[in-house]
């Protein structure tokens, strides 16, 4: 089962590569992992998606906390909780394809954020399955590059 | 007042209490052995390899329980010192190492003798550190200190640039170590040593598996009171040798691949398992799906990564070893009579196990490696640090003799080094300048550090090499022997030297032992000289470890010494050649 990893960790150098280096020397896998400083500037959120089943996650997780540049471990598919991934899609379109490129833009609430001659780049934000509709919507008309930043995840306050 | 690094690293040593530092000199750590020159209050022991120097450290902190520390220069100083690391690192042994580096503003240049010392050992040390400031300095050494020696322990790694030791700060050791991302756990939960006991209480055919987290916690004391109290039999990893008295009654040895038959019958058909410090290594468990059937299981360790890694286990308890022991030992004595009457049946039962496959070999007119384990015990009294090499020796030495106090046993357990026995030895004996110190080793693995002789003959130390001579990589043969149609591929040593010749040379004293009746007389004059001894004993060259696991196997179904076996087979290497060649070193020794 996939699973998002949310883990608060000192901002050193040599910090990822302990913590990508504990993934790959264990076989753990990653699917994405994106890293950035919180507000405190000492500390670093990273948000890793990885997947495998109890036995696996929990070690995941314990030895997340046994590194020692670890703060904080959280396995945020346990709790309610929003994720959110950004893609720039670089599309070059036939002419006649170019109104509907636009079209699908704003449909998946995408934004124009470079457009020249032949081709349009559109910011769009969601989850997974919003960022895999916009692609095959627009794989016909000509996508020419994909870049993804990776899953970043937060819990969601109680209601009450 | 203002110091260079070099001198705030020394100072920071003193401080932790540093005695002896194992190392070798080179370009980036010039400073360092400058400051070295003059100071009184830490020795440096030069090796003659910087493995050695890593593989003493750790004999060092094994046999004192105090961290190991290592100094070696930058580059392939520093790589040579990453076995040393990872074999301390398997068996969680605190350790400080230091390495030069070349100077902050050349790092990354591919600058001469420069190597990724930090993210090398980053899979295998605990920590490690790479410093940038020389006001991080002593702040950097004191974390070190502390993160080796607490917790879970493990060697820490501090990088040492060269521009680091020249430059100069204030010198202030801190008082303490705060680290926010580090906190081993202590105490263990007490609901959950409640349900231990519980489930002791309840048992009926319960054993204890004692692991090396007994000595590292210093909890043998602890051990014996709970296991005496409710009568449980205990058995122990081989890096729990030595955390409960071999010689007690209650005592089944060693369990797993080379466990004695009680220890593993009763592992497999108890109905509890108090599992204490140890981490269900593969060699422990055997095929896992059939590890235990019948057991509920009890963990108690300090390293919450180590519980549910490799088995289920239905009470967890997360904690130092020793406080979780004393805290489980009164609650024992609150609930009041738990060695119920079932226990009895469980014990005989046990009995009956020990009687039907006892430990045991035949000694005929070629001398038996493990008649020579014995006789060392025997002569010792079993009041001896024994260290071993890996393979056969080392389940030998694991299984013949009996290691009745913790730190006595020091063996490479998780990573198997070959060539580590010797060096450790060398650290053992700084530890106890006045204790008997034996490498019990065979002939292949004494020549992976066989240059450390230099360094036993230069301070004198009366550590005994015991060579169990058999001519072979006799681990690796036995299971070709088993399980390869006997196809002998590599593992015949054919020119091997006189290790009497090269203990000479090195001017140490060697000995040898040609038939049983040499055994005696070679081992009481080694213990007699005083001085660094090899004795090289020519052994059965066919001889096997048994009881044995095969791997995949399940702990209850070992393999015996057939009964035809019992005398040495007809040596027969992977060619001609090689047999005549093996035989004609045998021939000069008068063999």
């Amino acid at each position: 089962m996939r699973h998002i990893i949310s883990v608060m960790v000192e901002n050193k150098f040599g910090v990822l590569s302990r913590v990508s280096g504990l993934f790959s020397g264990r076989g753990y896998n990653i699917e994405s992992i994106s890293v950035g400083q919180t507000l405190d500037p000492t500390v670093s959120q990273m948000t890793i998606v990885t997947s495998g089943d109890d036995n696996i996650i929990e070690q995941i997780t314990k030895q997340l906390n046994k590194l020692l540049d670890v703060i904080k471990v959280t396995d945020l598919t346990e709790f309610d909780h929003v994720e959110r991934e950004m893609m720039l899609i670089k599309v070059q379109p036939k002419t006649e394809h170019r109104a509907e490129t636009l079209r699908v833009a704003e449909i998946f609430r995408g934004v124009i954020v470079d457009s020249s001659a032949k081709t349009y780049t559109i910011q769009v934000t969601g989850d997974d399955k919003k960022l895999e509709a916009i692609i095959d919507l627009l794989k016909p008309l000509g996508i020419k590059e994909v870049v993804r930043t990776g899953k970043v995840a937060i819990a969601r306050e109680a209601k009450s | 007042m203002k110091l260079s690094g070099a001198q705030i690293l020394i100072e920071s040593l003193k401080r932790e209490g540093v005695k002896y530092i194992f190392g070798y000199p080179g370009g980036q750590v010039l400073n360092i052995f400058d400051v070295l020159y003059d100071e009184k209050d830490i020795q440096l022991i030069l090796t003659r390899h910087e493995q050695g120097a890593a593989h003493a450290a750790d004999g060092y902190a094994r046999a004192s329980g105090k961290p190991g520390v290592c100094l070696v220069t930058s580059g392939p100083g520093a790589t040579n010192t990453v076995t040393g690391i990872a074999t301390a690192y398997m068996d969680s042994i605190p350790m400080v190492v230091l390495t030069g580096q070349v100077p902050n503003m050349l790092i990354g240049n591919d600058a001469f003798q420069e190597a990724d010392i930090v993210g090398i050992t980053r899979p295998c040390t605990k920590y490690n550190f790479l410093v940038k400031d020389v006001s991080d300095l002593a702040r950097t050494i004191k974390e070190a200190f502390y993160i080796a020696s607490t917790g879970r322990p493990g060697p820490v790694l501090v990088d040492l640039p060269k521009d680091i030791t020249v430059a100069k700060a204030d010198f202030k050791y801190p008082e303490k170590v705060e680290l926010r991302s580090y906190h081993p756990t202590f105490k263990g939960n007490l609901w959950q040593i409640k349900q231990a006991a519980d489930a002791i209480s309840k048992s009926r055919k319960p054993v204890v598996i004692a692991g090396g987290g007994v000595i590292s916690s210093g909890a043998a004391a602890e051990l014996k009171e709970f296991a005496e109290a409710a009568k449980l039999p205990v058995t122990m990893t081989m890096m729990g040798l030595g955390g409960f008295p071999g010689d007690h009654k209650l005592s089944l040895g060693m369990l797993g691949m080379h466990g004695t038959y009680f220890a593993n019958m009763a592992v497999h058909e108890s109905d509890l398992l108090i599992a204490i410090g140890m981490r269900f290594d593969d060699r422990v468990t055997g095929r896992v799906e059939d590890f235990a059937p019948g057991a509920k299981i009890i963990h108690i360790d300090i390293d919450p990564t180590s519980i549910r890694k490799n088995v289920r286990v239905d009470v967890p308890i997360v904690g130092d070893v020793k406080d979780v022991l004393k805290v489980l030992n009164k609650t024992m004595h609150d609930e009041g009579e738990h060695a119920s009457p079932h226990r009895k049946v469980w014990l005989d039962r046990i009995e009956d196990w020990k009687a039907e496959h006892p430990m045991d070999y035949e000694q005929g007119d070629v001398i038996k490696p493990q008649f020579v384990v014995e006789k060392i015990y025997e002569i010792t009294k079993g009041d001896a640090i024994i260290t071993t090499e890996v393979g056969q020796n080392q389940m030998w030495a694991a299984q013949f003799f009996k290691y009745r106090k913790p730190r006595t046993w020091i063996s490479s357990g998780g990573l198997g080094t070959m060539g580590y026995g010797f060096p450790a030895a060398i650290g053992a004996q700084f530890a106890f300048p006045n204790k008997l110190v034996f490498d019990i080793a065979g002939d292949g693995s004494i020549q992976m550090n066989i240059q450390e002789l230099s360094t036993a003959v230069l301070h004198n130390l009366p550590v005994k090499v015991a060579i169990l001579n058999n001519c072979f990589l006799g681990m690796v043969r036995q299971w070709q022997e088993l399980f390869f149609q006997k196809r002998y591929s590599s593992t015949c040593l054919t020119g091997t030297p006189d290790f009497v010749k090269v203990a000479e040379a090195y001017g140490a004293v060697g000995l040898r032992a040609q038939k049983p009746s040499d055994v005696e007389g070679v081992i009481r004059e080694a213990i007699k000289v005083k001085r660094p001894t090899f004795m090289d004993f020519v052994c059965d060259q066919m001889e096997k470890v048994y009881p044995m696991v095969p791997a995949g196997a399940a702990i209850n179904e070992m393999l015996f010494r057939p009964p035809d076996c019992l005398t040495g087979e007809k040596l027969i290497c992977k060619t001609v050649k090689q047999e005549l060649k093996c035989k004609c070193v045998r021939a000069k020794r008068g063999m």
